[in-house]
C-alpha cells in the first residue's frame, strides 16, 4: 500500500505539474525516479516535521499540491499546530501520507504507534481523513487527490495487505462501500475503516458458518463521514458494530455514534464499538500480536458479534 | 525608569527623531487601538518603520489586485504586531482607513491576529508563533519552481524565534540557498514576560543566522534611511537567504510605553489612555 501510494505520487506528478513530493528522512532511494526526472519537485528535508508542513502550506498557497510523507505518528502529533493553522485554517490542498497507521510499528513500541491519529485529525475543521483497505483502493484514492480542495490525511497500513476491495464497487472520497450485504432484514452490520474492513470480511465468513448473516460496510473516508450510509444500515439493524485500529475516544466509532445519536435518537439500535482502549500499548511483537491483545483479529471480532447474537436469541 | 520598565542593552544607536510620517502612522495605529480598546501596543510600535519602508519603498504589490501573481510576498509571522501592518495596508488602499476603527470588533475583517482570505494583502494567517518562516520557505521554493522573481519577506519577533520550528525553517532555507527569501527580526529585546536576555537569551543573534547560512546585517529598525538602504541591498548574497536584524524599541514613539513589557499588550484601553497615546505623538 505504501509503495503503491508513493508510486502514485510519481504518476500524478507526471500527469500534473502542480504535484510536489516532500519527505522527511525516509528510506534511501525513495522515489528516485521522481527525483531524477523532476528534481525541482522532489524534496527530502530531514527530521523537521513542523517546517515541512509549513513549507508545504507555502507551496500550496502558490498553487501546488504537495504530498508530504513520514511516519503517521510524527506527521500528526509532532506538527499538530502546523497542520491545524497552516493547512486546515487556510484550507490548503496538502496531502499527508502517514506510514504505519495504527499498530503497524508494533515492534518499535508506543512512540511509533499511531493510535489516535484518526481522532485528532478528524477534530480539525476542513481536514479530510482517509484509511483505505488495500493497495488497489489506494490507487483509486490517489486518483481523487489532485483536485480535492482541502487537506487530506492518508493513513497507510502495513503493506502487502490482502486485496479485498473491488473496482466495480466504485470509489469517491466520502462515500462508503458496501462490501457484503446481509440477506435478512434486521441484520447485524459491521462498519469498519482501513484494514479492519478485511478483518471484518473474514469475521463475516466465520459468522456465516455459524448461521449469523452480517453486512460489512467499508468507510475508507472517516471524514467527511458518509452519514447516509450509516443511517441506511443503522435504521433497521439489530446491532451496529464499529471496528477500528485506533483509540475509541474520538475515533471512527465515535463518528458513527454521533450520527446515530443525533439522527436516530430513541430508535437507535444497540452499538458495539471495537477498537483500542484508552492506554498506550506496552507489548511488542507484530501488528497482529497487538491486534490479538486488543481483540481485533477476525476470530475475536466474530466471537464478540456471536456473543451478542446469542444473547439476543436467548432474550427472544 | 517607570515600574516594569526593563533595562535594555545599550545599542549606541543614533536614531533620528521620528518624522511626520512615522508619527502619522503611529496615530493610525492608535486609531485601531481606540477602535478595539485593546491591542499589542509595544509589539506594533516597534514595527512601524520596518512596515513603512517595506510598503513605501521596497515591496512590489498592487492594492487593487492583492493576489497579483508577480507580487512580492510579505508574511508578518509575529501576527500580534498586526496593527502596524493594517495601518500600511489601509494607507496603501487595500481596504478603507475606516476599517481601523473596527479592530477586533465582532464583524470586523481586522482581528487581533491577521487572517489571509479576510484581509486583502495579508498573505498568511499568523498568530501562533514560529510558522511564518516555513511558509515563506515554501513560497520561495514555489517562486523558484514557477520561475517567478517574486521575493518573500518574513518578519518575525525576537520572542517568536524561541520556537524550534524557526530554526528548522532556517536550516531548510540555507540548504536550498533561497536568495529570494529574507528573514527580518524585530529585535526589540523584550518579550511578553520580560527582557529576552533573561527569558531566553538570543545572543549572539547575528552569528546564529550566519551559522544557518544566511547572509546577515543588522540595522537600526527605526532609522528610515538606514532601513531603506538595508532592504535595497537585497538579496545580501546571491547564493544564500538574507537575514536583517532590526534593532528596535518596544513601544517606540510612546515615551511612557517604551521598553516596558507591561505595554506588550493592553486591553480595556479607556479614552483617557487613548488621549495620552495621541498626546505622546504630538
Amino acid at each position: 500500500m505504501r509503495q503503491t501510494c508513493l508510486n502514485m505520487v510519481y504518476e500524478l506528478a507526471k500527469r500534473d505539474e502542480r504535484a510536489v513530493f516532500i519527505g522527511s528522512d525516509l528510506s534511501p532511494g525513495l522515489l528516485t525516479n521522481m527525483q531524477k526526472e523532476m528534481p525541482e519537485r522532489w524534496y527530502m528535508e530531514g527530521i523537521t516535521e513542523a517546517n515541512v508542513i509549513g513549507m508545504a502550506a507555502g507551496m500550496a498557497m502558490e498553487g501546488h499540491v504537495p504530498y508530504v510523507n513520514t511516519i503517521a505518528t510524527f506527521i500528526t502529533r509532532r506538527c499538530y499546530e502546523q497542520v491545524a493553522v497552516d493547512l486546515c485554517l487556510h484550507n490548503l490542498p496538502v496531502r499527508l501520507i502517514g506510514n504505519g497507521g495504527g499498530l503497524v510499528y508494533a515492534p518499535l513500541g508506543p512512540t511509533h504507534l499511531a493510535i489516535e491519529d484518526i481522532a485528532i485529525m478528524r477534530a480539525l475543521p476542513n481536514m479530510t481523513v482517509t484509511a483505505v483497505c488495500d493497495a488497489k483502493e489506494m490507487v483509486r484514492l490517489m486518483n481523487c487527490t489532485l483536485d480535492w480542495p482541502g487537506p487530506i490525511y492518508i493513513r497507510l497500513a502495513k503493506g502487502g495487505d490482502p486485496v479485498v476491495s473491488r473496482e466495480e464497487l466504485g470509489f469517491a472520497i466520502g462515500k462508503a462501500i458496501t462490501m457484503r450485504r446481509a440477506r435478512t432484514r434486521r441484520a447485524i452490520v459491521l462498519m469498519a475503516t482501513g484494514v479492519m474492513t478485511t478483518n471484518c470480511l473474514k469475521a463475516a465468513e466465520l459468522l456465516a458458518k455459524d448461521g449469523i448473516d452480517v453486512s460489512v460496510v467499508h468507510f475508507h473516508t472517516i471524514k467527511p463521514l458518509d452519514e447516509e450510509a450509516v443511517l441506511e444500515f443503522a435504521r433497521d439493524a439489530e446491532l451496529v458494530a464499529t471496528v477500528e485500529e485506533g483509540v475509541k475516544i474520538g475515533g471512527f466509532g465515535s463518528a458513527v455514534a454521533d450520527v446515530m445519536i443525533e439522527q436516530l435518537s430513541t430508535s437507535m439500535p444497540p452499538l458495539l464499538r471495537l477498537g483500542l482502549p484508552d492506554e498506550f500499548p506496552h507489548n511488542y511483537g507484530l501488528q497482529d500480536d497487538l491486534l490479538d491483545i486488543y481483540g481485533l483479529m477476525p476470530g475475536q471480532i466474530a466471537a464478540q458479534i456471536a456473543k451478542h447474537a446469542k444473547k439476543k436469541a436467548r432474550v427472544a | 525608569m517607570a515600574a516594569g520598565q526593563a533595562a535594555v542593552q545599550a545599542l549606541n544607536l543614533a536614531t533620528p527623531p521620528l518624522d511626520d510620517r512615522s508619527k502619522h502612522l503611529r496615530r493610525l495605529a492608535v486609531r485601531a487601538l481606540e477602535g478595539g480598546e485593546r491591542g499589542h501596543v509595544g509589539s506594533s510600535m516597534s514595527l512601524v518603520e520596518i512596515m513603512r519602508v517595506l510598503y513605501d519603498d521596497i515591496l512590489r504589490y498592487r492594492p487593487a489586485e492583492p493576489k497579483w501573481r508577480d507580487r512580492d510576498r510579505m508574511i508578518l509571522s509575529k501576527g500580534h504586531g498586526c496593527i502596524a501592518l493594517y495601518v500600511m495596508l489601509a494607507e496603501k488602499g487595500f481596504f478603507p482607513l475606516e476599517e481601523l476603527d473596527s479592530f477586533c470588533r465582532r464583524d470586523s475583517i481586522l482581528g487581533g491576529h491577521p487572517e489571509a482570505g479576510k484581509v486583502p494583502g495579508v498573505e498568511a494567517s499568523t498568530g501562533a508563533l514560529g510558522h511564518g518562516l516555513s511558509v515563506g520557505v515554501g513560497m520561495a521554493l514555489a517562486a523558484r519552481m514557477q520561475k517567478r522573481d517574486s521575493r518573500v519577506i518574513v518578519v518575525m519577533g525576537d520572542g517568536e524565534i524561541n520556537e524550534g520550528s524557526v530554526w528548522e525553517a532556517a536550516m531548510c532555507a540555507g540548504k536550498h540557498k533561497l536568495s529570494n527569501l529574507t528573514a527580518v527580526i524585530d529585535y526589540n529585546k523584550i518579550q511578553s514576560a520580560g527582557p529576552t536576555r533573561e527569558i531566553q537569551d538570543l545572543e549572539p543573534l547575528i552569528d546564529k543566522w550566519r551559522a544557518f547560512n544566511f547572509a546577515t546585517i543588522d540595522v537600526d529598525g527605526h532609522d528610515v534611511a538606514a532601513l531603506r538602504e538595508a532592504f535595497q541591498q537585497l538579496p545580501l548574497a546571491q547564493d544564500r537567504p538574507s537575514a536583517i536584524i532590526c534593532h528596535t524599541v518596544k513601544g517606540k514613539g510612546i515615551a511612557f510605553a517604551e521598553n516596558d513589557a507591561n505595554w506588550h499588550h493592553k486591553s480595556k484601553i479607556a479614552n483617557d489612555v487613548v488621549a495620552k497615546l495621541y498626546a505622546a505623538l504630538e
